[in-house]
């Protein structure tokens, strides 16, 4: 029987959302294969209780790394523990996610297993018993559906691409011990904003900002958008007013910023750049407010607002809490 | 302080990117070709490393054809020491230009080796972390911020919410960052030096791939371009039709 192997991301010894999306990649491609899913992950003690949840999401067995160290990334333990299971048992695939670890920790365990790796999957299949993957090339420009010459076939998964799908499973946690060796490397801190900002390639709602904003102060505007629209709402920006200063790079939307899949897109004062369209054009619906009428960025909304952005978004975030407080 | 920094030719980020003709690779035709972005942030990483400390080598390689000598001889311009080309017949994967690089690294010495944290062709961001595996290195990807002191390095790593930070020592392989320096450009002093240094092409064989593109498609045109209306006035249309279709 074919069987998959998940990396499921912890934080603080907490599962990121990102697991649970991982855990439904991995079982796509189980479902299809005819197979099971396994999942391993690595947090401090205690962190194994948390992690039977995942059979929701059709994790079969579930292996657990404990201790104090892997509050944080550790990228070492963590390709150790892979390598071990993949020495136990013959997998058909083990899938991470394209996020933060998991484009550390991937392509380390490709060149420790020797092994080829597909990035930022956005689909998974089969085709003649073996697993296949679907991947954007020259941010988005261009899809290709890559090949595995050997298993297990290696695969990160675009973040928000894969809604978490409820899939019944065992579940059963097991607890593993792996050799602890002194590290080269160790994590001695995250530093966070004054709020843990929902990270913009992971976030249901993306509202990005360009230079029509005309001034850094004026985000506030924007900020009382996502307010409005809740908690899976966040802040995205163009090039031009990351290179301005105005905002931090982690909220460029681009081909040399992050490529986004949020179920709603709002650009406003944004032209629409072939390298700004590059990291949002897989959005599930875009709206645009802008002005010029002939910006290019009309041609991929779904919805397009010609007008003042000052006299618009504020208009939009008072419909919106009018709709939402049922008038 | 010797800095290896391993630069990539990519298409123009403005290039119309179509598929070629055998269906699996794209028509390089009328296509612009430049040094990946994210390695000009490497490698002003390295020139400014050796200006602090007063001394040391940057070296640039590249994995491609004949033509990345092209961003090579830029690279010298910007302010590499030497460059190589690494060239070789048939297609890789992510491992396969880590291997071939991390072969070519191995017999060197060096304190740092730099690459951008992403190529934006293949947009893999495999090969850093690859090489670090292969040589048994630390590795820092996606580094936004870099402080070395003596033989211990710290560096800030960019991750979803705010930044990590990552101790230890040299040598070790860094992934750059937007955000890590301010790239400069060559001057003319740059480029007439650069013609004086070495640059060399070194023929070297590929290993096998173990991911093959099958098919490379363009992706389906999105069915955008419906006005709803201008103005405030036409906001209680819009917020109509986002949630007929569930969105908020
Ligand atoms: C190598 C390279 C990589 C790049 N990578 C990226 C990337 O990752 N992401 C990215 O975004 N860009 C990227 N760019 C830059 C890109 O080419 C554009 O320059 C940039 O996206 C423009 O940002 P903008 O739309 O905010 O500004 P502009 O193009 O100046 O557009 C501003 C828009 O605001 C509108 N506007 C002005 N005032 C108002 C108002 N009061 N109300 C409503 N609308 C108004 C205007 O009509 C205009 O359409 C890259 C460029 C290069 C060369």
């Amino acid at each position: 029987m074919a069987r998959v192997l998940v990396y499921a991301e912890t934080r603080d010894g907490e599962l990121r959302p990102v697991a649970s999306e991982t855990v439904t990649a991995g079982g796509d491609l189980a479902e299809q294969l005819g197979g099971s899913v396994d999942v391993f992950l690595l947090g401090p003690p205690g962190m194994a209780q948390r992690a039977a949840d995942l059979g929701r999401y059709g994790a079969d067995r579930i292996f657990v790394a404990e201790d104090q160290s892997f509050s944080s990334y550790a990228a070492e333990a963590a390709v150790r523990f892979c390598e071990d299971l993949v020495g136990r048992e013959a997998y058909d695939a083990v899938v991470f996610p394209a996020s933060a670890q998991g484009k550390d920790l991937a392509p380390r365990t490709a060149a420790r297993l020797d092994r080829g790796l597909a990035t930022e999957v956005v689909s998974v299949g089969v085709d003649d018993g073996r697993p296949v993957a679907t991947r954007p090339m020259f941010a988005g420009k261009a899809i290709a559906t890559v090949a595995f010459s050997e298993l297990p076939a290696l695969i990160s998964v675009r973040p928000n691409v894969f809604r978490p799908k409820e899939r019944p499973a065992d579940g059963s946690v097991e607890i593993v011990e792996i050799a602890s060796e002194p590290t080269a490397q160790r994590v001695t801190g995250i530093e966070t904003g004054d709020r843990e900002a929902l990270d913009v390639s992971e976030a249901n709602i993306v509202i990005s900002g360009g230079r029509g904003m005309k001034d850094p102060e004026n985000w506030s505007v924007l900020e009382d958008l996502v307010e409005a629209l809740g908690d899976d709402a966040t802040l995205g920006a163009s090039r031009a007013v990351v290179d301005a200063g105005w905002r931090p790079h982690s909220e460029q939307v681009g081909q040399t910023g992050k490529v986004v899949s949020p179920s709603l897109y709002f650009a406003v004062g944004i032209s629409g750049a072939i390298q700004h369209l590059a990291g949002m054009r897989t959005a599930k619906t875009i709206v645009a407010i802008n002005r010029d009428a002939e910006a290019p960025i009309f041609s991929v909304a779904d919805y397009g607002l010609v007008g003042d952005l000052f006299e618009v978004v504020p208009a939009l975030a008072a419909e919106i809490r009018r709709v939402r407080a049922g008038g | 302080m010797k800095s290896i920094v391993c630069i990539k030719r990519v298409p123009d980020s403005e290039a119309r990117i179509r598929v070629g003709g055998d269906g699996v690779g794209i028509d390089p035709a009328g296509v612009k070709y430049v040094m990946n972005p994210y390695d000009e942030f490497a490698l002003e990483e390295a020139i400014r490393l050796k200006e602090e400390a007063g001394d040391g080598l940057v070296t640039v390689l590249s994995v491609g054809p004949e033509e990345s000598k092209e961003i090579l001889r830029t690279a010298l311009a910007m302010g590499a020491d030497a460059a190589l080309l690494l060239a070789s017949p048939g297609s890789a994967d992510g491992l396969v230009i880590a291997r071939a690089l991390a072969e070519e690294i191995g017999d060197r010495e060096y304190d740092l080796i730099l690459f951008g944290k992403q190529a934006i062709d293949d947009d893999n961001m495999q090969v850093p972390a690859m090489v670090a595996e292969l040589l048994g290195l630390p590795c820092a990807s996606v580094v936004v911020e870099l402080e070395i002191e003596g033989r211990h390095a710290v560096a800030h790593r960019e991750v979803e919410g705010g930044h990590e930070i990552v101790e230890f020592d040299l040598p070790a392989v860094v992934g750059a960052q937007k955000g890590l320096n301010e790239p400069r450009y060559p001057s003319l002093k740059g480029i007439m030096a650069a013609k004086k240094k070495p640059l060399d092409v070194k023929e070297i064989s590929f290993t096998e791939p173990k991911v093959r593109i099958v098919a490379l498609q363009e992706p389906p045109p999105r069915a955008g371009g419906e006005i709803v209306g201008e103005g405030p006035k036409a906001v209680p249309e819009l917020v109509r039709r986002l949630r007929d279709r569930a969105l908020i």
